[in-house]
């Protein structure tokens, strides 16, 4: 795995881009496009990423980026990759880059779509878990108990798995990462660069504003969410299921994770979680490690 | 067919530096260069050199980079007037 220190020293994000300060997207960016490199066309939908370029005439990412409507992304991605291939262009990556709102909800059958048609692309999630961009109301990605302008007493639903959606497409690569594990980012963003097909990979993207904490602790909160189970990190490539960093010990149970009231208790989002709450939040976490669990053993 | 096109700036927003509220300060002298400062900055305001380089024209001030460093080595410093 490449250090740290040995990450390409390009920059596709510039500075004195529209970014909340502490903004986790522009954090994820930056790694997976040192690993993509200048040879790659984005895709991107209505979304915090569409601000943070800021205003025209001028751009802050410095890769060709086509700014496209909400449930587009996955297929301007298609039309674009058929357009390359058309003209010989084979060696050029084709990057969507969109929100949970844009991938679980509203972009989900385009997304499907483009899975299932086989387009040779790399489709990544950055899960915020709510529609931060306007404002943050709830998604099909915000977790159970967590408040959202439309959910004020606390979401009463469990998110759904869009991972395991991706997966049952029975596309090459899916992945999920989180922006505190940069070197395991960058290596999967890497890898998906070279498979060809459809690829999905999915990055916790903790957003201050959203979650109600402080923005000096966005990378602390990714971590947390990794080390308390609450976020697993893995790849499924050709149908055999591998956990990376503190979440393999985790779902084979021989780590003890961090009591996932470390990583609630941080956010204001959380602040009205009653005791079944937590409760039941746990019992669903084992339940899921228990899931990944099997479904690892069964290739 | 005319379409409009932005074209990569810096600057895209103006100086963001102005944003600041708190200016993290490095100390060299614990410095172990490990880089995560660097990996970590959500505004690609710190640049690799022999030290970490902050960039003050565009660092927003968010604080990923102090809470983030191994050995404190990046004070946060209320800005002045």
């Amino acid at each position: 795995m490449v250090a740290i220190k040995d990450l390409p020293e390009e920059e596709y994000v510039l500075e004195g881009n529209a970014a909340c300060p502490g903004c986790p997207i522009t954090i994820a960016l930056r790694t997976v496009l040192k690993a993509l490199g200048k040879d790659t066309i984005m895709t991107v939908p209505a979304s915090c990423s569409a601000v943070i370029q800021s205003l025209y005439p001028k751009t802050s990412f410095a890769v060709p980026t086509l700014n496209i409507a909400f449930e587009a992304a996955a297929a301007s991605a298609s039309g674009i990759e058929a357009a390359l291939h058309a003209q010989g262009k084979d060696d050029v990556t084709v990057l969507a880059w969109a929100g949970d709102g844009g991938s679980y909800d509203i972009g989900l059958q385009a997304l499907s779509g483009a899975l299932e048609r086989g387009t040779n692309f790399i489709y990544v999630c950055y899960n915020n878990q709510m529609y931060s961009n306007t404002g943050v109301q709830r998604s099909g990605a915000t977790p159970y108990g967590a408040w959202t302008t439309t959910t004020w007493t606390g979401k009463k639903e469990r998110q759904k798995n869009l991972a395991e959606i991706a997966m049952a497409h029975n596309i090459p690569y899916v992945a999920t990462a989180s922006i505190a594990y940069p070197t395991d980012l960058y290596r999967k963003a890497k890898k998906a660069k070279e498979i060809k097909g459809p690829k999905y990979m999915e990055i916790i993207a903790p957003c201050p504003p959203g979650w109600r904490f402080d923005m000096s602790k966005t990378v602390e909160m990714a971590k947390l969410a990794v080390e308390t189970g609450a976020w697993l990190m893995y790849e499924f490539e050709n149908g055999k299921l591998t956990f990376n960093g503190p979440s393999k010990g985790i779902v084979e149970g021989s780590r003890e994770p961090k009591p996932v009231e470390d990583w609630l208790k941080m956010q204001g989002r959380f602040r009205n979680l009653t005791e079944e709450d937590i409760q039941k939040i746990k019992r669903d976490l084992k339940e899921g490690w228990e899931f990944y669990r099997k479904k690892s053993q069964l290739f | 067919m005319k379409t409009t096109i932005s074209y990569p700036t810096k600057e895209a927003m103006g100086k963001t530096g102005s944003w600041r509220v708190f200016r993290p300060v490095l100390h060299e002298d614990k410095c172990i260069k490990c880089w995560m400062c660097w990996v970590f900055c959500p505004e690609s305001a710190i640049r690799k050199e022999e030290f970490p380089k902050i960039d003050y024209d565009f660092c927003k001030g968010c604080g990923v980079c102090a809470n983030e460093c191994p050995v404190n080595a990046i004070e946060m410093r209320r800005e002045e007037k």
